[in-house]
């Protein structure tokens, strides 16, 4: 059966790298995300202060977007992209930050600035205000990557108008250990929406 | 394919099943309380707590309570009641959403009992697919206050892709130190018990409940469950889930995303704002959203529209509260029964809207859910009564 819909482009960000429709576009030695990050925003020539604000997970989907989102040629105030992220962690790594502000040492304060990054659908605030998505936005938690539920959700957002392109995948930030993968769907590209070809785009096969 | 919201369960401080919650909203009480916990937050806080050793007494009557963390308490006892009424076999077409923002956060605090692992809400999908025997994987939604209205949404989108026939959501969170310190942090909380819309209002006070559905197709229902559907079932006429691309912990001015989201949710709901008896809205009670509320109902020119925030009977809900709000919404369509905006006395925001001062009896057929919450999200959800 033909697929309705396709992927348009797909990024990746782990381990230091960057890669963009299954080519690398930019690697750093930085082990270190926060270096790693800062190093990423200053290659693509982003110009976006409010980026410095944001806790990790925030930044990880930002660039991922950012990197996909670019070559849309966005025509602002008439985008309708939704977005469909899922993770493990959560918000977690921002969460263990607020806890430790509330943890009664006397030295830190809980902050406003913090907590409200301890949602994981922060981050796709984050991107609609930059590309001004006023689009749907759902955060799923799965145990793993659960390619079938991203993509019977896109292409219920597709299929029904609700949508005219999805920005779907997974960012996750738990510890030292971060990964991205965001991918594009709409009507005409090559690459067909399936589950198989979701799954092996993630795996990097 | 029609969609039906049918067998449901809250457990609030205002009782343990619907009909009590609705009784006690009926007679005008409140849930809300003023603590004064050290433990939970240095001054004193307005909430509506459920009493631990409640839940816990009820919960040894279908399993060890010791096992399970308050929270899951409270989702597998509001659940199993409406797993039950329905008479639905968990098989492989039954799915399962939870929504919920902070899940079981409190086990980040140290000397707890249940190892930290505990605070990943995949576990707590585990926990409640596995106590039930879920065929398929818990799909978590955590999309800050929207959730609970968004989790309906989600559940029709994957029962309209035949991925399942039915598909049971829980909802909760509780009002755990790590919230309420966040939100004090924004100096957000009322110390009393919140006035939405009101003139003299202060702040949003935090809640607790537990809230189940069961989501249903007119595809999926056989004759047998068919007939025991109950009398408060409700019809998803349409939805909409709209960021405001504005601002992260603010809501838009203008009220954008929700005035995109309602609007959206009527055109596929294919009715005219006069169709509407009744908007059950999000009302925290901020300064903010009140008002941000009022310009965008007043923007879709469904100023007249009565209308109710329910956080003065039970608080800010979160992940639950869109949920719960609408399942009172569904009793009072069967009651036929507007009930009073709790904490309201005299408008305090800068364009009119129509907040129901004291219950109304009269006819009922098509309500209106809103809600709003940090990321810019809003979600708009409209149900019809199901006439038998």
């Amino acid at each position: 059966m033909r697929a309705e819909f396709f992927i348009k482009s797909f990024c990746r960000i782990e381990n230091g790298q960057v890669m963009f429709n299954g080519n690398t576009i930019f690697t750093t030695e930085s082990e270190i995300f926060s270096n790693f990050s800062k190093e990423t925003y200053r290659h693509f020539e982003i110009s976006y202060p409010k980026f410095f604000k944001m806790d990790n997970l925030s930044k990880l989907a930002f660039l991922a977007a950012e990197i996909i989102l670019k070559n849309e040629n966005l025509d602002a105030d008439k985008n309708n992209i939704a977005l469909v992220f899922s993770n493990r962690a959560s918000s977690l790594d921002t969460d263990r930050k607020h806890q430790k502000s509330i943890e009664n040492s006397g030295s830190i304060f809980p902050s406003p600035a913090v907590f409200v990054y301890t949602l994981p659908n922060i981050c796709l605030g984050e991107i609609s205000i930059r590309h001004r998505l006023y689009s749907e936005n759902s955060f799923f938690i799965f145990e793993k990557f659960n390619a079938e539920h991203l993509q019977l959700y896109a292409h219920n957002l597709l299929r029904t108008k609700k949508a005219e392109k999805v920005l779907c995948g997974w960012v996750e930030f738990d510890g030292d250990d971060y990964k991205a993968f965001l991918y594009l769907v709409e009507k005409n590209a090559e690459i067909p929406h399936t589950v198989q070809k979701i799954e092996s785009l993630y795996y990097n096969e | 394919m029609r969609f039906f919201l049918t067998h449901n369960k809250i457990i609030s401080s205002l009782g343990f099943d619907s009909k009590a919650v609705v009784d006690a909203i009926s007679n005008g009480n409140s849930g809300l309380k003023i603590f004064h916990n050290p433990e939970l937050l240095p001054s004193p806080f307005c909430a509506s707590i459920i009493s631990s050793e409640k839940i816990k007494s009820e919960f040894n009557k279908i399993s060890k309570a010791e096992n399970f963390k308050k929270l899951e308490q409270l989702l597998i006892l509001s659940l199993a009641k409406v797993i039950t009424a329905s008479k639905i076999e968990l098989g492989e077409k039954v799915g399962l959403i939870i929504s919920t923002t902070k899940g079981n956060i409190d086990v980040l605090e140290n000397n707890r009992h249940f190892p930290k692992e505990r605070a990943y809400l995949s576990e707590l999908g585990k926990t409640i697919k596995n106590f039930f025997g879920f065929k398929n994987e818990a799909i978590i939604l955590s999309n800050a206050c929207v959730s609970g209205v968004l989790a309906i949404s989600v559940a029709k989108k994957f029962i309209s892709e035949k991925k399942y026939d039915h598909v049971f959501i829980t909802s909760g969170d509780l009002v755990s130190k790590f919230v309420l310190s966040g939100f004090q942090s924004f100096q957000a909380l009322s110390p009393n018990p919140c006035r939405p819309y009101d003139k003299n209002r202060t702040g949003i006070n935090l809640g607790e409940v537990s809230a189940s559905v069961l989501v249903t197709s007119s595809e999926s229902l056989s004759a047998g469950v068919q007939e025991i559907l109950p009398s408060e079932s409700v019809e998803i006429l349409g939805d909409s889930t709209c960021n405001d691309a504005n601002h992260i912990s603010g809501p838009s001015r203008t009220g954008e995303g929700l005035y995109r989201s309602v609007k959206l949710a009527m055109k596929e709901a294919k009715i005219e704002a006069s169709q509407l008896d009744y908007i059950s809205a999000h009302g925290t009670a901020t300064d903010y959203n009140d008002e941000m509320e009022a310009i965008a109902f007043n923007r879709l020119g469904i100023q007249n529209v009565p209308l109710n925030s329910l956080k003065g009977y039970f608080g800010h809900t979160l992940g639950a509260s869109g949920l719960v709000e609408t399942i009172i919404g569904m009793h009072s369509l069967e009651r036929n029964t507007l009930f009073a905006s709790k904490g309201f006395d005299e408008l305090g925001v800068s364009e009119k809207i129509n907040v129901i001062s004291e219950n109304i009896e009269k006819p009922l057929s098509i309500f209106l859910k809103t809600a709003s919450g940090f990321g810019g999200c809003n979600t708009a959800a409209i149900f019809k009564k199901v006439e038998k």
